[in-house]
């Protein structure tokens, strides 16, 4: 393996949640345990999950939006969580994201000009006025926006052309590593295909890296080179797309295989396995899995198991994959 | 933003907003131009005569045609102290509003944003605040600093004391307007998107959250205008405001309301409408503001 572009070794990621200010009681939120991702470069990096998983937590840690609350986050071998803000400055500029509503990640008061060169203008502030509106045409024209659009305001613009201009405006400095918070779940079914392939053209043209969450399987098959299956904060499978789809090492990513809604075969006739996540406050012991986990035995509920690499490649935290 | 042309455009359309446009226009340039239209200078005590005391409006018996509008009980023409008197109201409440948009704006835009203890602090002091009345503090302001200074530096310096404790009172009214909005934006992702980039949060809060929470703060003030004007008027009324030699409205109502039983109503009535006048046109105004800059009731004119 080269050497990865992103790097999160041990993350995780605790939140204090609300108490009465007498309690002694201080519960505590895990939304990530200890995630040991590696991105390289070049891939579409996807993670799935359910909601609650952690997955926008991941995504939002890398981009320095939540501070971890332990563990190491890298940008090609640097870290970056816990470097101050004027040595993070060029890092920010390869780094950018993608939201998931194009509704409310575009400042409704600025024009489509002044959203895309802020920026140019705040992280490579020498860029002279004309290269800044060449740079900013230059995206709108890369991300199929027509230049006119420039003076106008987000509310004049439909769904998918405004996240058009979000991918626009995180394409503006040139970065190498884009996270893409489920950028086609607001949209449109039509549109969906269209972004999607604006995203992966772009991945061509400009060699990008994406980290792309999202909680749709087809759309992992279409979209992703590997997959990170998340459950409850932690990864529960690490491989390739393919080897992900066609041989399934973990119980819970063939769950989520098995409740993709299928044309024939009656994926309503079997019986649900019955469970839910567990409490994220207190978490169990064991496997986070196991509470809903046809496998599960005495072992799962004791020892949480840790992510290992499987013959084929894979990765996948499971007791019973050897 | 809207654009002028655009916004002329809603303007005109809308009779209700005309009508309180052109009442509020004319006092304005009224008060404005006092100095130079004015029949009389109130201030000036060789051009009163106490022998013009307490004449009626020029088309009742016994008028006199130099007063349009009667005179009080110094011999000054109503209609002259009037014009000095409205620009004195709009000053102190243009004045208030001022402070009280940067106090409130400025810490109800950093109580919101940076949550937690600094919010609760604010917040906190903004309901002490609140829970004194607005009157009270300003008539213990008022009598403190009329008791501690000679009528004259008084006279001096009424103006700015009634703009800094009509200013200071009501900053919670911007306060909590702005502190509202600012939760309600800062969970947008165009403020994630800003902090990606590695925006300081002086210029999230400045550049990204206020000109989306401007829209009620633009509202409020036109009505805090109004209701400046208003606790002006009534600190007057009490004695407690702008001097009669330097009269505002409510001195003016004031200093006619001794002389209302004696049968000179008219040195209360015309300020007292010219005073309502002024007020209502303001709140029209405001709820007309209100409508246009909501951008979800533009229909892409601009």
């Amino acid at each position: 393996m080269t050497q990865p572009i992103v790097e999160t070794r041990g993350l995780e990621m605790r939140f204090a949640l609300p108490t009465h200010f007498l309690s002694r009681e201080k519960p505590v939120l895990h939304a990530l345990n200890g995630v040991d991702v590696s991105i390289q470069p070049g891939e579409s990096f996807c993670v799935v999950g359910e909601s609650g998983c952690g997955k926008t937590t991941l995504g939002r840690a890398i981009m320095g939006l939540l501070a971890p609350s332990a563990g190491e986050i890298l940008f090609r071998d640097q870290r970056i969580d816990t470097m101050d803000e004027r040595m993070r400055k060029p890092i920010r500029a390869e780094m950018q994201m993608v939201f998931q509503n194009p509704y409310a990640s575009l400042n409704p008061r600025r024009n489509v000009f002044d959203t895309l060169a802020e920026p140019i203008r705040h992280l490579l502030p020498d860029t002279p006025a004309a290269e800044v509106r060449e740079q900013v045409e230059s995206v709108l024209a890369a991300t199929g926006c027509d230049p006119s659009w420039q003076r106008r305001l987000p509310h004049e613009f439909s769904g998918g052309q405004r996240q058009r201009i979000a991918i626009a405006r995180a394409l503006v400095t040139n970065p190498a590593f884009i996270v893409a918070d489920e950028p086609i779940s607001a949209l449109d079914v039509s549109i969906q295909a269209q972004i999607l392939n604006l995203l992966t053209d772009l991945q061509a043209d400009r060699g990008l890296t994406y980290l792309f969450i999202t909680h749709d399987l087809s759309v992992v098959e279409h979209f992703g080179s590997r997959v990170a299956v998340m459950y409850l904060g932690q990864v529960m499978e690490l491989a390739e797309t393919q080897a992900i789809f066609a041989q399934p090492k973990h119980p819970y990513t063939r769950l989520l295989l098995e409740a993709i809604p299928k044309l024939e075969g009656g994926s309503f006739d079997k019986p649900r396995t019955p469970g839910e996540l567990p409490d994220p406050v207190n978490l169990p012991v064991g496997c986070p899995f196991a509470p809903r986990c046809p496998l599960a035995d005495a072992r799962c509920r004791a020892e949480r198991p840790k992510l290992r690499t499987l013959a084929n490649g894979t990765q996948a935290a499971c007791h019973h994959t050897e | 933003m809207i654009s002028f042309s655009a916004f002329l455009k809603r303007f005109l359309s809308d009779p209700v907003a005309i009508g309180a446009g052109i009442v509020l226009l004319v006092l304005v340039l009224m008060a404005v131009l006092a100095p130079l239209i004015a029949p009389q200078n109130p201030y000036d005590p060789l051009q009163l005569d106490i022998m013009d005391s307490e004449m009626p409006p020029a088309w009742k018996p016994g008028g006199d045609e130099r007063f349009l509008l009667g005179t009080d009980a110094q011999g000054r023409g109503v209609l002259s102290t009037i014009m000095y008197g409205t620009g004195i109201s709009l000053l102190i409440g243009v004045g208030a509003v001022i402070v009280q948009a940067v106090l409130g704006i400025t810490l109800g835009l950093i109580a919101g944003y940076k949550g937690g203890w600094i919010d609760s602090f604010l917040m906190r002091l903004a309901d002490i605040q609140l829970s004194l009345s607005t009157l009270m503090m300003a008539i213990i302001a008022l009598a403190l600093f009329s008791a501690a200074f000679d009528a004259n530096t008084y006279a001096d310096y009424a103006i700015i004391m009634l703009i800094l404790v009509i200013g200071i009172a009501e900053w919670p009214k911007f306060a909590r307007t702005v502190r509202s909005s600012v939760l309600g934006e800062k969970k947008k992702e165009y403020v994630d998107a800003a902090r990606v980039i590695g925006l300081p949060a002086r210029r999230i809060m400045w550049g990204h959250i206020l000109p989306n929470t401007l829209t009620p703060v633009l509202v409020i003030s036109t009505i805090q205008v109004a209701e400046a004007i208003m606790i002006e008027a009534s600190l007057s009324f009490l004695g407690l405001g702008m001097p009669t030699d330097r009269p505002s409205l409510g001195s003016l109502i004031r200093s006619g309301f001794e002389f209302i039983f004696s049968g000179s109503w008219w040195i209360t009535l015309f300020p007292a409408l010219v005073l309502i006048a002024l007020v209502l046109s303001l709140n029209l105004l405001g709820d007309w503001l209100r409508d246009v800059l909501n951008p979800k009731l533009r229909r892409g004119e601009d």
